[in-house]
């Protein structure tokens, strides 16, 4: 089964792509952008196993490799967790490595996904999102980023098919930065960004070229015959010196996301220098100068949010948008600052918090707004789930729900929009 | 903004026409956004695909509900699907049917229909009722929105699984051709 459908591309670039000097106007979907993002990145190694709706992506990847737009090596494996057993081999020995998965192949791949932080490997892996079974679904929402947030990876999530290129070059300068040195996953929705088609702009190869510098991969811990080392060596336990250096280790992979939150804003500078194409890093605030009221999104639902906030805007209503764009490290400072003016905000998750009943970028909005001195309330609203649809109708309502908290001293209950869709 | 949804079976290539004709609509220098509706796509199932245009970058990702347009490239969709529901007053419907515009059953929202036999030409151009790239002709002839050469610079482009280009590109001249366009204000006044 496969519900992979066609995207037309204006792909006119028979030429080698070192040859590309200018941008590049296309027409792709999100999976075929990503696609061209690893053609872009000079990447060494792929390996790959498709599943729906990430398939198509991986597609493309095997068709660029064998046209040569790619010049790496397709692993073709058995699995998930060989995939990644596979790629971090080749991130081990000095390679680029990429691959994507979602949904029940990220679950198959946990075992080695929760092993590469810890290694500090600098991999790229697109997660395109989709929700978690069961009840059986096969279709888009946050879930399975969600259930791995506390893994250890970078995670960005990306508005627009745009973004879903840009970031995933991006991913690699921010993977690889030796103050970092951490693998990172730049998701992208399932459905609206993996099948929906927009125009693109893709960046001249050597303007990418220029952004990425050096290759220089793996510094700290390359297989290599005539260094033999050891690596992930055991440590822990009551005594000796494992439990000291199990906390090292733990106490600078948070060192490693905490220096991200700097390296992820450098890096979109620099991309933007380079290519012209601007994106916020950590999030974005969209016409917060004067809100009374704010609301945050996460991934593509923010293209009809923005678009709900201008309507709102023009009738008068004084609401503004935090976009989420890094959100493992949760940049919480950014966060609450960007709310510290706000009477009341509302928080869209795709993605449901069992522990609180919540969405889970709530719980961390919520521990944002503990840093201001006053209290802000505040409700939780969940859509989007298994493929449904958030349109700007929606965000209509969460405002106007979010507008009543204004002057109250509480919240609610978490508010479910597709209820009754 | 301008928005056009498309109402197909499964393999008939609703979902594909719609992201060429947001390459032919980028083509000639707007922006477009092609969402497909999610789904196990099978063959024969009815399928949809949303297609927004406009003259400025577009975010909203979302599925369409007030369409201004709506393309039907199967003849008996319209039976499985209310493919009339949410159209804007004065709406564009472009439909194949053999039947002839001024016969077709329409809500009062309907303004402006293109009809086209496009099961007739795709069984002549393909020998099979492949009506997609066909009804992308009947979509620029009733419209008026998007030239010939774009969408065949679209095709061009486009990776044809099913078929030649050049059938295509035929197909694509025989929908244009073939297509009457009516307007209801004409059928009142006559």
């Amino acid at each position: 089964m496969n519900a992979t459908p066609a995207s037309a591309s204006l792909d006119r670039s028979a030429e080698p792509r070192d040859a590309q000097s200018k941008p590049k106007i296309m027409v792709c979907d999100g999976n075929q952008a990503a696609a061209w993002g690893v053609a872009l990145a000079g990447v060494d190694m792929v390996a790959v196993y498709p599943i729906t709706p990430q398939s198509s992506l991986v597609e493309y990847l095997a068709k660029f490799i064998a046209e040569g737009k790619i010049d790496a090596q397709l692993v073709d494996v058995e699995g998930e967790h060989s995939v990644l057993s596979v790629l971090q081999g080749a991130a081990l020995a000095g390679a680029r490595t990429y691959t994507a998965t979602c949904g029940p192949g990220l679950a198959f791949m946990f075992e080695p996904y929760v092993r590469g932080p810890g290694m500090r490997l600098p991999m790229v892996m697109s997660i395109v999102t989709r929700d978690t079974l069961t009840p059986q679904s096969v279709w888009g929402g946050h879930q399975d980023a969600m259930s791995v947030r506390e893994a250890g990876w970078i995670q960005m999530y990306c508005e627009s098919v745009q973004e879903v290129l840009d970031t995933v070059v991006m991913a690699y300068r921010i993977a690889e930065h030796h103050d970092v040195m951490l693998p990172v996953n730049v998701c992208h929705d399932g459905n609206y960004l993996s099948y929906g088609a927009a125009r693109i702009e893709l960046p001249p190869a050597q303007s990418v070229a220029a952004f990425l510098g050096p290759k220089d991969v793996n510094w700290h811990v390359a297989l290599d015959p005539d260094r033999p080392m050891a690596v992930d060596p055991l440590t822990g336990g009551a005594g000796g010196p494992g439990p000291r250096m199990f906390v090292n280790y733990r106490k600078s992979h948070c060192a490693g996301m905490h220096h991200a939150l700097r390296v992820i804003e450098e890096v979109h500078r620099d991309w933007e220098a380079h290519t012209g194409h601007r994106h916020a890093g950590l999030i974005e605030r969209y016409r917060m100068e004067d809100a009374q009221f704010a609301v945050m999104t996460l991934g593509s639902m923010t293209g009809a949010a923005k678009d709900a906030v201008d309507e709102a805007r023009e009738a008068g209503v004084p609401v503004g948008l935090v976009k989420v764009k890094t959100y493992r490290p949760f940049p919480t400072a950014a966060v609450a600052e960007a709310l510290a003016g706000v009477q009341a905000l509302g928080v869209v998750d795709r993605s449901v918090d069992f522990g609180g009943g919540c969405g889970p970028m709530y719980r961390d909005a919520l521990a944002a707004l503990y840093r201001l001195e006053r209290r802000i309330p505040s409700l939780s609203f969940i859509g989007g789930l298994a493929g449904a649809d958030l349109t700007v109708e929606h965000f209509h309502r969460v405002f106007e729900r979010t507008r009543a908290l204004v002057g109250s001293a509480q919240g609610g209950d978490t508010v479910w929009l597709n209820e009754k869709d | 903004m301008y928005e056009i949804r498309f109402h197909g079976r499964g393999g008939q290539g609703a979902v594909m026409a719609a992201a060429m004709l947001a390459s032919a609509f980028v083509e000639e220098g707007r922006y477009a956004v092609a969402v497909p509706s999610f789904g196990f796509e099978r063959r024969g199932a009815p399928v949809a695909a949303f297609l927004r245009v406009d003259e400025r970058e577009i975010r909203r990702m979302t599925n369409i509900y007030r369409p201004d347009c709506v393309v039907c490239i199967d003849p008996t969709v319209g039976r499985a699907v209310d493919v009339f529901e949410g159209v804007r007053d004065g709406g564009t419907l472009v439909q194949t049917t053999s039947a002839a515009a001024g016969e077709l059953a329409l809500p009062p929202a309907i303004g402006t229909v293109g009809a086209c036999d496009a099961v007739a030409i795709a069984l002549e151009v393909f020998g099979r009722p492949i009506t997609n790239t066909i009804m992308l002709g009947a979509f620029a002839r009733t419209t008026g929105l998007v030239s010939i050469a774009a969408l065949e610079h679209a095709l061009r482009d486009s990776e044809m699984r099913d078929a030649g280009l050049q059938q295509n590109i035929e197909a694509l001249a025989r929908g244009w051709a073939g297509t009457v366009v009516y307007h209801i204000e004409e059928r009142a006044i006559a």
